[in-house]
């Protein structure tokens, strides 16, 4: 497809999906609020952990200081809410990076191990400040955003992680990074800093995590640490994003749509049973398609073309 | 799951539900509830809002429903479970509102998910008879939101029970002016931690350990080891359910001698007074009832009968007292119409089992009680906002 042509089609879907809180109201926006914020998740989530193969779960951690911060800005000290919004991703990507450069040096598993507890740690660092220096009052975040607005804003934080995405994958680092991530031995041994790379890449996941996490906060109106800190977001994540698979930068969202909608029916129709039925779901994706919806498309073309 | 049989299993599901519907005289009342049938709060919400909600479907449907349009229409609760997650709660209240399209509904657990709920409440003009929601903006949210409503009280009105029970106390010559505090550092704990520092100093106590420990904490005993080292007169906990056990079980162990021995939030339920039988006696939380009112009885009774359990002694009784004003309301309306409804509850009193509730300007009940003490087996309230009927308290008996 001639350029032109694919960027017009890439502008008007945008716009179309743009459009639709203008159509789809109630319940049909909430879930949309719900694929938008997942897919700005996923999608950010596989740019450091698909060529890495770094399993982070540590997506939980950084959207949570995106809420909190926000809650706490506004309720401790009168800060507005666009002015935390803008706060908040700065503060969780300075934070990757110091755990990045602790952390990435583990390998596999240790690393995954210390993502999951960081939620934990971060939680519980978070209380320990507010006991002993801020007090608390409750922490409030009472905006006049509605839904649609919230979901613009999810939209255009979409878009950027695209954006970033699609640069660097055409970008000297977005190449070092696919060495890296074949053979770290290779990738240091023609010169590539892999520990500057990784660190720098962990920092934006953090970035976009914690910025979603901001845009979100309004929607809760009540903010606690120890619901915004919720491991399962980080999971979910990680899920979403395998289910589509990590090789391609749309990925992600061929995993978000069907997991959300799937995961609607299951809370609709099985309402006490929602854990055992998800539980089982996992087990079928992950038997019949490990690499992902984007992986089965590829392996079906392959098929076809003799 | 394939395509196919994908849509086998929702072609099941869309059966049994349209089957469902069909033997029904009257088409029924639909009234929506979000639970945490899992997740952290799963525990109170099935000691407090659970078996309530059944007791009050038996109870209206057995006289055959709501009188509505001049007919009995019975009712029927849509329940969702939202793994104590609000961004899960908000959406099955959306799909609550927008795809079950039900007539009311029922509000749920918890401060936060009263708070988070109340803006699509708002918006579908559901009336919210909030109970388990304690906090002191209430004035700014029901002006925000003004279909919604407050029984169970404000954090400063909490903490004044306190301070109020411990001052009698101390003007008994009970207790000296010695306190022990502690709290989970958690938003409940640090907020109430917060306004009781303040308000226990202004009553003239001298606060001679302050101390937090973090949710979850496994190991209370070092906390407990603190406190009795500093040789209070009074021991105050801000405590969630587990630690309230956990801190109970280590002043047994340590044998902390104390006059007055608060703990916050499940002290009330039956099963802490089950848990530690005599060795709770005179032992002071949060909440409490009058537990010898006519009405309180026979609600106990058949709370029992019903549900196979007794209610806690705290919000259980105003959980159904809060199902009452919607069903008045609803009978005094004879519509479902949800502003008619919001409307009679703004400006009517309804009676209900704990007493007369009627809302002022702010859609604030301001009767409540705050401070309840185990006594003989039950947890009878000895400090209330309003009720005017609360005994006074008495000593803590030792812990054998």
């Amino acid at each position: 497809m001639p350029d032109i042509l694919r960027g017009g089609a890439i502008l008007l879907a945008v716009l179309a999906v743009a459009a639709l809180p203008l159509l789809a109201d109630g319940y049909w926006l909430s879930i949309a609020v719900t694929i938008m914020m997942y897919t700005a998740l996923s999608t950010s989530w596989a740019l450091f952990s698909g060529p890495t193969h770094y399993i982070a779960l540590s997506t939980g951690a950084f959207y949570g200081i995106g809420g909190y911060l926000v809650a706490t800005g506004m309720s401790d000290f009168g800060t507005s809410f666009w002015t935390m919004m803008a706060i908040a991703p700065f503060v969780a990507a300075l934070l990757a990076g110091a755990i990045g450069i602790a952390t990435l040096r583990l390998s596999g598993v240790y690393f995954v191990i210390f993502t999951l507890g960081l939620a934990e740690m971060i939680r519980n660092l978070v209380s320990w400040v507010q006991n002993n220096f801020l007090g608390s009052k409750g922490l409030y975040v009472l905006t006049e955003l509605e839904e649609r607005h919230i979901y613009w804003m999810l939209l255009a934080v979409t878009l950027a992680v695209f954006l970033f995405g699609w640069r660097l994958g055409r970008s000297r680092m977005g190449f070092a990074l696919r060495i890296l991530g074949n053979d770290e031995e290779v990738a240091r041994h023609v010169g590539i800093d892999t520990a500057r790379t990784k660190v720098l890449l962990f920092m934006t996941t953090g970035f976009f995590a914690a910025l979603v996490g901001a845009i979100v906060a309004p929607r809760y109106y009540y903010i606690e640490p120890n619901v915004v800190f919720s491991p399962e977001l980080s999971f979910l994540v990680v899920i979403m994003a395998l289910l589509g698979g990590t090789r391609r930068l749309y990925g992600p969202l061929l995993g978000v749509i069907p997991f959300t909608l799937l995961w609607e029916v299951v809370s609709a129709s099985f309402p006490s049973a929602t854990t055992m039925v998800l539980g089982l779901a996992f087990l079928l994706i992950v038997y019949l398609i490990p690499d992902g919806v984007t992986g089965l498309i590829g392996k079906l073309r392959k098929r076809s073309v003799p | 799951m394939n395509r196919r049989n994908f849509a086998i299993a929702s072609a099941a599901v869309a059966l049994s539900f349209a089957f469902s519907e069909a033997p029904q005289a009257q088409e029924p009342i639909k009234f929506g509830m979000v639970a945490h049938l899992s997740g952290p709060l799963a525990g109170g919400e099935a000691v407090t809002h659970l078996p309530n909600v059944q007791l009050w479907v038996e109870e209206v449907n057995g006289r055959g429903g709501l009188m509505v349009d001049g007919k009995r229409r019975p009712v029927e609760i849509v329940q969702y479970d939202d793994k104590t997650n609000p961004a899960e709660h908000i959406k099955a209240v959306q799909r609550l509102a927008s795809q079950d399209e039900v007539d009311f509904m029922i509000a749920p657990y918890g401060t936060g998910f009263n708070i988070a709920a109340a803006p699509i409440y708002a918006r579908y003009k559901y009336p919210l008879v909030a109970v388990t929601a304690i906090t002191d903006e209430i004035h700014e949210l029901t002006d925000k939101f003004p279909n919604m409503f407050f029984t169970l009280g404000s954090t400063s009105g909490f903490v004044e029970g306190v301070t109020n029970t411990l001052k009698t106390l101390q003007s008994k010559g009970v207790i000296g002016d010695k306190v022990a505090m502690v709290n989970v550092a958690d938003a409940f704990g640090i907020e109430l931690a917060g306004v009781a520092r303040e308000k226990f100093k202004e009553a003239g106590f001298n606060i001679v350990y302050d101390k937090s420990y973090p949710l979850g904490t496994p190991d209370l005993s070092p906390v407990m080891k603190g406190a009795k080292a500093a040789a209070p007169d009074a021991f105050v906990a801000w405590s969630y359910p587990p630690d309230s056990f956990a801190l109970t079980e280590q002043a047994i162990i340590e044998d902390l001698d104390v006059k007055a021995f608060y703990t916050a939030v499940a002290t009330a339920f039956p099963a802490y007074g089950g848990k530690f039988g005599n060795a709770i006696e005179g032992n002071l939380g949060a909440g409490g009832v009058n537990p010898n009112t006519d009405a309180m009885k026979a609600y106990r009774k058949r709370h029992q009968d019903v549900t196979g359990k007794a209610p806690d002694y705290w919000a259980s009784a105003t959980y159904y007292s809060a199902l009452q004003v919607l069903e008045q309301a609803i009978e005094g309306v004879g519509k479902v119409d949800r502003e008619a409804v919001t409307e009679h509850i703004k400006n009517n009193a309804f009676e209900t089992v704990i007493g007369t509730i009627r809302f002022d300007k702010h859609n604030n009940s301001e009767r409540y009680w705050s401070v309840g003490q185990w006594r003989g087996g039950q947890f009878v309230a000895v400090a209330d906002t309003g009720m005017g009927d609360s005994v006074a308290p008495v000593a803590k008996k030792g812990w054998k």
